[in-house]
């Protein structure tokens, strides 16, 4: 892991309230993120358990840049291995998903159990005595770079850190909270989408935690009221701010804010022939129509009405990003909640009514923010803090958070 | 009278192919429901989906409204840059059905515009349809749109 250089960046003095848009632009910064950040001291998501239910299951994932095998071993458990063999460092597995009894390599046959645990050396003893590895050579040396896993209401999470507090304290008891509200019962997956963007995979984070937008890009969403920042509603971080939580309760709707101004989100002549993608259900009692909770550093999950998905982000480049989205519903729904489910799919994803906008969105900044190194975002919506916003949405307080994570991880210090 | 000639239904489905071709490269995206029955079937998913037997795709239209709804929302409510597409299809094949009504595969092509002149190819799959043919005119029933790659660049929010 590198040293944290002082000269690779100065925080503008205002702290979390200024973001350089260097840290969108700057291979170096980039390279350094996934010693820092997605090889460092945080829980990143890797899948659904739902997603690898048998034994010898394989989903092929990323984290950060490193690409990663989630895995259901022979005897039941989860594991995760960096997905390179430990001979000449050729992927193991090219296939998204696959079912297996060890990891093969297909350039020289070093074979692995889904521990990562090498059993297998072609010509170790050579031929008729002669070659093969040295005696010294031992295969307890020359395991799979393993990361630890752990898994909270049938989401995967792993670190490539010794040091990283368990999973449940990473995330803290809000987070935990409301992911147990949305995980409560078995999942099935019902599809997934991937989504290329051309902007920073910061961006993107940004955007997930950033309730300003949401009504105002977003027109969809005031268009058809569901979803407005005089609903009653408001935002949960934890305690750093790096994870974050935007929710409403589409119930508590009220006149004004968006009925004569000039935001254009607010259509009000515009009305949907067939009302039927955004009927819906509900399905708790807490009157929380919308919540869209962002664990730092590459994971989305929300409950937007009957919708539910996870998105993760995967960096493929300073400037582009790939978001996978896997939509998925309650293994015991009944024909109308599947039925309800399939036609809300439409809200969401790379062509959702309340959700294609951010695709073009992280595009337009990337390539708004070109040729000057110096310029700032600024993100002083709600003050200059970084807390819990219960009843108010109209601030940035959980973007400041997630810059408040970064920095700190990063090193930047204003 | 009516030509034999155009009572072929694989000439009615080419026509209703070329139709559907020109609402959408043209910006005619307002005559484009038209094409369809009501109530209809109209989804865009990936290889991947269907290969996974997932019911979820990108988007999926029910009806003649919901079709209407999307050409509504992209002209006013959705934001995007904008951008033109280029359609090209290929390898009709179609087989008429029990019910009546014809089966048809078909390969396309999508190049994508952008202001700037960038040009990529947007999406590239296969339109697994049922098409209904009364007279000499025709509809689409079921169009399944079966992107051969997972993966969409930036949004999409033209039909395919």
């Amino acid at each position: 892991m590198l040293e944290t250089d002082e000269r690779l960046l100065t925080w503008p003095k205002e702290g979390n309230r200024r973001v350089p848009y260097a840290v969108f632009t700057d291979p170096t910064i980039y390279a350094r993120e996934n010693d820092l950040i997605f090889r460092g001291p945080t829980w990143n998501f890797l899948g659904l358990e739902a997603e690898i239910p048998k034994p010898g299951d394989i989903k092929s994932t990323n984290v950060g840049a490193t690409p990663v095998l989630l895995m259901r071993t022979a005897d039941g458990r989860v594991s995760a291995v960096v997905n390179r063999c430990s001979h000449k460092g050729s992927l193991l597995c090219i296939e998204p998903f696959a079912n297996r009894t060890n990891l093969t390599c297909v350039y020289h046959a070093w074979s692995f159990d889904l521990d990562g645990n090498l059993r297998g050396v072609p010509f170790r003893n050579g031929v008729g005595g002669k070659g093969g590895m040295p005696a010294a050579f031992d295969p307890a040396d020359h395991g799979l770079e393993r990361l630890r896993v752990e898994t909270f209401c049938g989401l995967v999470f792993g670190t490539f850190s010794a040091e990283v507090e368990p999973l449940e304290a990473y995330l803290g008891e809000a987070m935990a909270a409301n992911i147990r509200r949305v995980l409560d019962r078995p999942i099935e997956v019902l599809g997934y989408q991937h989504q290329v963007m051309h902007g920073n995979w910061k961006l993107y984070m940004e955007n997930a935690r950033d309730p300003y937008h949401a009504t105002i890009l977003h027109a969809f969403y005031p268009t058809f009221k569901l979803n407005k920042l005089n609903m009653d509603g408001g935002l949960v971080l934890d305690p750093i701010g790096r994870h974050a939580i935007t929710y409403s309760k589409s119930a508590t709707d009220t006149a004004g804010a968006y009925e004569g101004g000039d935001l254009r989100s607010m259509i009000a002549d515009f009305g949907l022939a067939d009302p039927s993608v955004i009927s819906w259900k509900w399905e708790r009692d807490d009157g929380i129509s919308l919540a869209v909770q962002s664990i730092f550093p590459n994971f989305v999950i929300h409950q937007i009405y009957n919708s539910l998905a996870v998105r993760q982000i995967i960096p493929l480049a300073p400037d582009k990003t790939e978001l996978h989205w896997t939509l998925f519903g309650y293994a015991g729904d009944d024909d109308e909640l599947r039925a309800i489910r399939r036609l809300q799919a439409n809200l969401v994803g790379s062509a959702g009514y309340i959700s294609m906008e951010d695709g073009a969105v992280v595009g337009f900044i990337q390539r708004g923010i070109s040729g000057d190194d110096t310029a700032e975002s600024v993100i002083e919506l709600g003050g200059y803090d970084v807390a819990t916003s219960e009843g108010v949405r109209a601030t940035e307080t959980s973007v400041r958070g997630f810059w408040n994570g970064y920095r700190g991880l990063m090193g930047f210090e204003a | 009278m009516i030509d034999v000639v155009t009572r072929d239904p694989r000439r009615i489905i080419e026509d209703l192919h070329a139709r559907y071709v020109r609402c959408i490269d043209d910006d005619r995206l307002e005559a484009w429901p038209d094409l369809f029955t009501d109530p209809c079937r109209y989804q865009i998913t990936t290889r991947e989906n269907v290969t996974r037997n997932l019911p979820l795709g990108l988007l999926e239209c029910t009806s003649s409204g919901m079709l209407r709804d999307r050409i509504e929302a992209l002209r006013r409510v959705n934001v995007y840059e904008p951008h033109t597409y280029l359609h090209h299809i290929s390898s009709l094949q179609i087989s008429p059905r029990d019910d009546g009504a014809f089966g048809a595969r078909s390969n396309y092509l999508v190049v994508r515009t952008l202001p700037e002149g960038e040009m990529v190819l947007f999406s590239a799959g296969v339109y697994a349809d049922i098409i209904e043919i009364d007279g000499d005119a025709a509809r689409f029933r079921e169009r399944i749109v079966i992107a051969e790659s997972r993966r969409i660049d930036t949004l999409l929010v033209l039909p395919i």
